[in-house]
């Protein structure tokens, strides 16, 4: 299970920041939406891993660290405020500069009779 | 008073709800008169904290009455409370400034700058990890919407920048926090400084992991090399009394770097001790570098106090670096000095800009100003205090950080680095001043606004900061190395939190 789960996270944190580097708004913010996913799985698995452990004490023999869930509440509700902040953003953003690159402007590729399909693209 | 130590966060966390509800939120003056009568409460509670700190101690706080380390205290020490003062009496000044009428470019701007000026508040009063987090964020998610505020092209695309660097900031603090939580089972700063001395071996690797995250997510905040380039666009784009009030944000990092890597991962961190000075040693100086050039670089009074920012976070960090109660003592006396006078500079900016038609702030030939004298005294104040020339507080605060170096290779660094960005800052003012107030053509703007009385009174408010810091100079640096000592010595600023724990 820790093998499957470290996995997930990893993955989705290889592709949140793959993502972010990207040069439109919009991958960016997926981008960033997978990295707040990740670490609210990486929270979580903070208090360690355990199967049939509620986070009730007196209730079952072994209970799992209730404070990790508590954290992960607040990281994702903040994280769902901020994302939906930057979306607001981006699209004011698209209006205000004309394009959804994030640097405002949109760069030339480096050579015109050569069409690849590169990050901007 | 018992509950003294959370009035700044519970002062302005009041006062900007009340200006969201009905009767105020639709009058501009309404507002602008609870903002004035809000910062100035909190800039008197704050001055009590301060003194009940110096006559009783550190003032600890358990929200909701859970004892740490299960439940989240504040913690007003010393350093918290001086920069609490700080960040008030800033706020305040800020504040006469912008009801003069900077406010009413956008909705909002009252009740946002309250909360920023709780979310800072938090983060310096906080001593728990996490609570240091939520803090940064509701700074920060403020900061966003008042870095728009007024519009603008270039104000959505440096908030753009600006906001998507600190989401990226924020996933790697929480990832910081999940490490450290994993590793010691607690986030109460002063229990995290008590059980990390106790790691080895593969898990001192993996707590070092997330301090070292940590330190990132700081720097990026306190504008550390290489995570500075959002500043200066971000700083010169950004409306004056936020651009004034923003001079305070690159010190919030700073201050969780000196919190969090003196007192957690300081001298008796064991296996972790001192993890963060073999790089913050490059960074810093670095950064006082870029810094330097960018100053000499700039092209306006705006991108000038930007980067003049980035030269003290890089002074500031280095003081960390050195890691001596020296240091720290002359870091806290150096933040207050930069703060005021940075922010300073930037209202003045805004005036001269306004006075000079299309040539704004740039440095270049253009109409003569309105009020020449008026503006041309408070400039050389401000450049004689920001280059560190006698008899202002840069120059004190200056020495203080020289003084401070401990080792031969040190000084060799540090007094060179220092020294030519003075001299990089001295040159730049040399020929901003000369270029602004000497050269003109054409006559004075007609429709050129006169300064304001209440943003004349703001800025000599902050003004004023230099020559008091230099006169009660003997008191501030006594009180700093007070501040410093506390915060390097972990039987009080660790053990004494904790009752019940001995070493």
């Amino acid at each position: 299970m820790e093998g499957m789960y470290a996995f997930c996270v990893g993955l989705l944190t290889a592709c949140g920041i793959f993502l972010a580097l990207r040069g439109r708004t919009f991958s960016v913010v997926i981008g960033l939406t997978l990295l707040s996913y990740a670490v609210n799985l990486f929270l979580f698995a903070s208090g360690r891993l355990k199967l049939n452990a509620a986070a009730v004490l007196e209730q079952s023999e072994q209970y799992s660290d209730p404070l990790p869930q508590a954290l992960v509440l607040t990281a994702i509700v903040i994280g769902f405020a901020m994302t939906a902040f930057v979306v607001i953003l981006a699209m004011r953003a698209r209006a205000d500069l004309g394009n959804d690159h994030v640097d405002g402007t949109i760069p030339e590729p480096p050579n015109n009779t050569t069409q690849k399909s590169g990050g901007s693209q | 008073m018992q509950h003294l130590s959370i009035f700044p966060i519970l002062i302005p966390l009041l006062f900007g709800t009340i200006m969201l509800l009905p009767p105020i939120s639709r009058d501009i003056h309404a507002q602008r008169v609870t903002s004035i009568i809000g910062t100035l409460f909190l800039l008197i509670s704050c001055a009590f904290l301060l003194y009940q700190i110096n006559n009783q101690g550190v003032q600890l706080y358990a929200l909701g009455g859970w004892q740490a380390p299960f439940g989240i205290a504040l913690v007003a020490d010393k350093v918290s409370g001086l920069l609490v003062l700080l960040t008030a009496f800033l706020a305040f000044a800020v504040m006469l400034y912008a009801v003069a009428g900077q406010d009413k470019g956008g909705a909002y701007f009252h009740p946002l700058f309250m909360f920023q000026i709780m979310g800072i508040n938090g983060a310096f009063l906080t001593g728990d990890i996490f609570n240091l987090f939520v803090f940064f964020e509701v700074l920060l998610i403020a900061s966003y919407a008042l870095l728009i505020h007024a519009g603008g092209k270039q104000k959505t695309q440096a908030a753009l920048h600006y906001v998507i660097l600190n989401l990226v900031g924020s996933s790697l603090f929480l990832f910081g926090l999940g490490i450290l939580y994993g590793t010691l089972g607690t986030l109460n700063m002063a229990d995290m400084a008590i059980k990390v001395g106790q790691l080895q071996g593969e898990t001192a690797t993996l707590a070092k992991t997330g301090a070292l995250l940590l330190l990132v997510v700081f720097g990026l905040k306190a504008a550390m090399l290489p995570m500075h380039f959002w500043l200066p666009k971000t700083y010169a784009s950004a409306s004056a009394p936020v651009a004034a009030l923003f001079a305070i944000m690159t010190k919030v990092g700073v201050y969780s770097i000196f919190r969090v890597y003196t007192v957690i991962f300081g001298e008796h961190a064991g296996e972790l001790a001192n993890i963060a000075t073999p790089w913050l040693w490059p960074l810093a100086l670095l950064t006082i570098t870029i810094g330097s050039i960018g100053v000499l670089a700039s092209p306006g009074i705006k991108t000038l106090s930007a980067n003049l920012v980035i030269v003290s976070s890089g002074s500031l960090l280095a003081c960390a670096a050195i890691n001596s109660e020296a240091a720290t003592s002359a870091a806290l006396y150096y933040m207050v000095h930069s703060t005021l006078a940075s922010a300073g500079l930037f209202l003045l900016a805004d005036i001269m800009a306004r006075q000079r038609g299309k040539a704004e702030d740039r440095f270049v030939r253009s109409r003569p100003f309105v009020q020449p004298k008026l503006l041309g005294f408070a400039f050389a104040i401000l450049a004689l205090a920001l280059v560190g020339m006698p008899p202002l507080s840069g120059f004190v605060g200056k020495i203080m950080i020289l003084q401070a170096t401990q080792s031969t290779a040190q000084t060799m660094w540090v007094w060179p680095l220092i020294l030519l960005g003075s001299l990089a800052a001295l040159v730049t003012f040399s020929r901003a001043g000369t270029t602004l107030f000497w050269r003109h053509n054409g006559t004075v703007l007609a429709e050129a606004e006169q300064a304001k009385p209440m943003e004349i009174a703001s800025i000599v408010l902050l003004l004023l900061a230099a020559p008091v810091l230099v006169l009660f100079g003997g008191v501030v640096s006594e009180f700093t190395q007070q501040a410093a000592h506390y915060l390097h010595d972990i039987q009080s600023s660790a053990y004494g939190l904790l009752p019940g724990v001995t070493p």
